[in-house]
């Protein structure tokens, strides 16, 4: 507030960057996401019922869990527990999951992705891609067929291991096991990973995230643009495209992540068209059904890059030339 | 000598000295090994036909042919096995463009009653951990998985998804089919086989 | 005395898997077992005795200025008539390692050791370096290539450890090998700096 104080005197105070305070913090905003991500966890539980609480919980306690042994014995750091990060990643590794995925999974799932994918690198916020994605990837990887059935919503309410499933809209519709129904898929009727059903809830979230300004629309605007412009080229079922798969939830809250996007907004622009291009070429000529999260982690591995040459334009600069 | 090996001319003689000594040296390795090589892709080819057709004493990939099929765009082939001079089976190399990604080929083996007596999966890309695992599914004993020792004609050998009796590979589906759309062209090309074979009667 | 601490040397201060980090293309291209990493690094390892003796004998009648074109077509010859004598002995390894072994002729480690070592060194010195840093490059591929097949298959060697359908796949595809490689040199790192 320092600043602004001094600018409304007509003064300057000369003090260390950050200039410009808010009363938000890291744990503040990671926990404002986990609050938008709300709506879709109540439609999780209400299609997958016991299945989803299992994985869901498994995935958080996980994630927290590995969380704090890494730094508290191997990297010897003072922490604070209750960091929201880690109950992010938990949560969002967890809507990336099918609701009858075995809890020993989910924790390789939990290791994979605080371990391998944050604190390898140094831990929060010096992890180059999204932690939740690797997780996820190192288990589609590595448990394709678990990965790959998903739990039938709403039949599967009470059971957990041996729940009925079906393919996704994505790997069915190819071979027309699978027809495709638009009501059906944005009130979270078809089978899906946790996160994937009930569209109408992942909006209501993002929704909430732009209001609250923790997230800004070109990433989001610019993934799900480019997947309508590429379906509608190759005449492919815009609908589908954009509603079926971990589309929505990869581009509102995966790609969204603020430590592995670019800074800029031209940066974030080329950031999310490249996630569009990358998903719809997977999704149609890759060896794996879905490619969101694969698209999102090659765009991370760039956004250094991106930041190098597409900069934010300092406060108060102006364009020369 | 010092300078003249610094010279244009030492170093050219330098250098052609040694691409000559090593041009010595690759050529007599090539006229040691040019046999055992020979005879190990010979040996490896056959074994790989062996190892999927009922026993056999002529050599069936010198014997190989072409077997053109109405409606395909190419050629499949086929090799013969005989003992003693009798037919007893061939395999036949065939080939899937439904599986996931990319063409999936695959050379099957049959007795003289059609009987499937043993596959092995040639090249495919599909996905690692689902559809690749064609590659042994189709011989395990659990269920209905094997297609070995069954006949596709007798037999509905159609994924049980489909209503027919082979257990499809879990979550890989569309890669079963494509196993089992190259097994029937591979079928389909082994009948045709065997009625030119037995007009000929060679 | 002198030869046991050359091949120390090669092996553990020098390996080249964990602390030069070269040869990384191998190093990552065929650890998916440990039986093919081994033979891996075995097959590295004769071509680089032969080459490490063959460079630091010509070492004085190479020119200076003309030496890492000599040294290649040395490099070349051995790793040419080793691919040879393995399709015609060893057929089926030779299908198992396929492009790798080619490609050994542009392993940095063959290149690097006759031009660091082997071009100032006398020929048994050399070869002790050969057989030194070969077996820490074959060392380094097969504990790789355990690390990968134990967490991907259950298994070492072949022999199963525990039932396959718990082990992660991942670890034996591409993204696993860089994953296994870097979570061992950072436990070689906090070995050495204990």
């Amino acid at each position: 507030m320092n600043r602004i104080d001094g600018m409304d005197n007509g003064l300057l105070v000369v003090s260390g960057s950050p200039h410009i305070h808010a009363r938000g913090t890291t744990s503040g905003l990671m926990w404002r996401v986990v609050f938008a991500l709300m709506p879709a966890l109540v439609c999780a539980l209400y299609y997958f019922g016991i299945g989803a609480a299992v994985v869901v919980s498994t995935a958080v306690l996980g994630c927290m869990a590995v969380e704090y042994v890494i730094a508290r014995w191997l990297m010897r750091r003072d922490v604070g527990f209750v960091n929201g990060a880690a109950a992010l990643t938990g949560l969002l590794l967890a809507f990336n999951l099918p609701s009858n995925l075995p809890v020993w999974m989910v924790l390789i799932g939990c290791v994979v992705a605080i371990g391998v994918g944050k604190m390898a690198f140094g831990g929060l916020g010096c992890n180059i891609f999204n932690p939740a994605l690797v997780g996820r990837v190192f288990l589609l990887l590595s448990f394709p067929a678990a990965m790959t059935s998903w739990p039938l919503p709403e039949v599967n309410r009470l059971t957990y291991l041996d729940a009925t499933t079906g393919a996704t809209v994505l790997s069915g519709l190819g071979d027309g096991t699978v027809s495709f129904d638009v009501v059906g898929e944005t009130l979270g009727c078809t089978g899906g990973s946790l996160g994937e059903v009930g569209a109408l809830a992942l909006v209501a979230g993002v929704v909430f995230l732009l209001l609250t300004r923790v997230i800004t629309w070109h990433i989001p605007v610019a993934v799900l643009g480019t997947v309508v412009l590429f379906a509608m080229a190759i005449g492919s079922n815009v609908g589908v495209e954009l509603l079926s798969g971990g589309l929505l939830l990869g581009a509102f809250f995966m790609a969204t992540d603020y430590v592995t996007s670019p800074m800029s907004k031209w940066g974030c622009v080329i950031y999310g068209v490249m996630i569009g291009v990358i998903t719809m070429v997977i999704r149609h000529w890759g060896a794996y059904p879905e490619g969101v999260s694969f698209a999102i982690l090659i765009m991370n591995g760039f956004t250094p890059l991106i930041n190098r040459y597409v900069k934010p334009r300092k406060f108060g600069e102006r364009r020369c030339r | 000598m010092g300078r003249f090996k610094e010279s244009l001319w030492g170093m050219l003689l330098v250098m052609v000295a040694f691409c000559g000594l090593s041009g010595a040296l690759l050529a007599w390795v090539h006229v040691l090994t040019t046999e055992p090589i020979g005879q190990a892709a010979v040996k490896q080819r056959i074994d790989a036909v062996a190892d999927i057709l009922p026993a056999f004493d002529n050599n069936p990939v010198d014997e190989g042919v072409s077997v053109d099929l109405d409606g395909e765009p190419r050629p499949l082939h086929v090799y013969p096995a005989l003992r003693d001079g009798e037919f007893v089976g061939a395999a036949v190399e065939s080939y899937s463009s439904e599986g996931f990604s990319g063409d999936i080929v695959v050379m099957y083996g049959f007795d003289v009653s059609g009987n499937i007596t043993g596959y092995r999966v040639v090249s495919h890309a599909e996905t690692p951990g689902l559809g690749a695992k064609m590659e042994q599914w189709f011989r395990m004993p659990e269920g209905r998985r094997s297609v070995i020792g069954r006949n596709p004609v007798a037999d509905n050998l159609t994924v049980a998804k489909d209503g027919g009796d082979v257990d499809g590979i879990t979550a890989a589906t569309i890669t079963s089919r494509a196993f089992l759309d190259a097994l029937h062209r591979a079928h389909e090309c082994f009948k045709a086989y065997c009625e030119t074979y037995n007009n000929q009667g060679v | 005395m002198k030869f046991l601490n050359i091949i120390y040397n090669g092996l553990v201060k020098e390996n080249p898997v964990f602390v030069l980090l070269l040869g990384m293309c191998p190093t990552l291209g065929t650890t998916g077992s440990a039986m093919t990493g081994m033979s891996m690094g075995v097959a590295t390892m004769c071509v680089l005795i032969c080459s490490n003796m063959a460079v630091s004998g010509i070492k004085s009648v190479v020119p200076p200025s003309v030496r890492i074109p000599v040294y290649i077509v040395v490099i070349a010859t051995f790793v040419s008539a080793l691919q040879m004598l393995l399709a015609a002995y060893l057929p089926a390894l030779n299908a198992t390692l396929g492009i790798f072994i080619p490609l050994i002729v542009v392993n940095c480690i063959l290149l690097g050791r006759a031009e660091a070592y082997a071009s100032r060194h006398g020929v048994m010195e050399s070869c002790c370096d050969g057989l030194g840093i070969g077996l820490g490059f074959t060392a380094g591929l097969t504990l790789l290539g355990a690390v990968r097949e134990l967490l991907g298959t259950g298994r070492v060697f072949g022999a199963e450890v525990y039932p396959e359908e718990f082990g992660s796949l991942a670890f034996v595809l591409a993204p696993g090998a860089f994953i296994a490689l870097g979570l061992l040199i950072g436990l070689f790192n906090a070995i050495k700096s204990r």
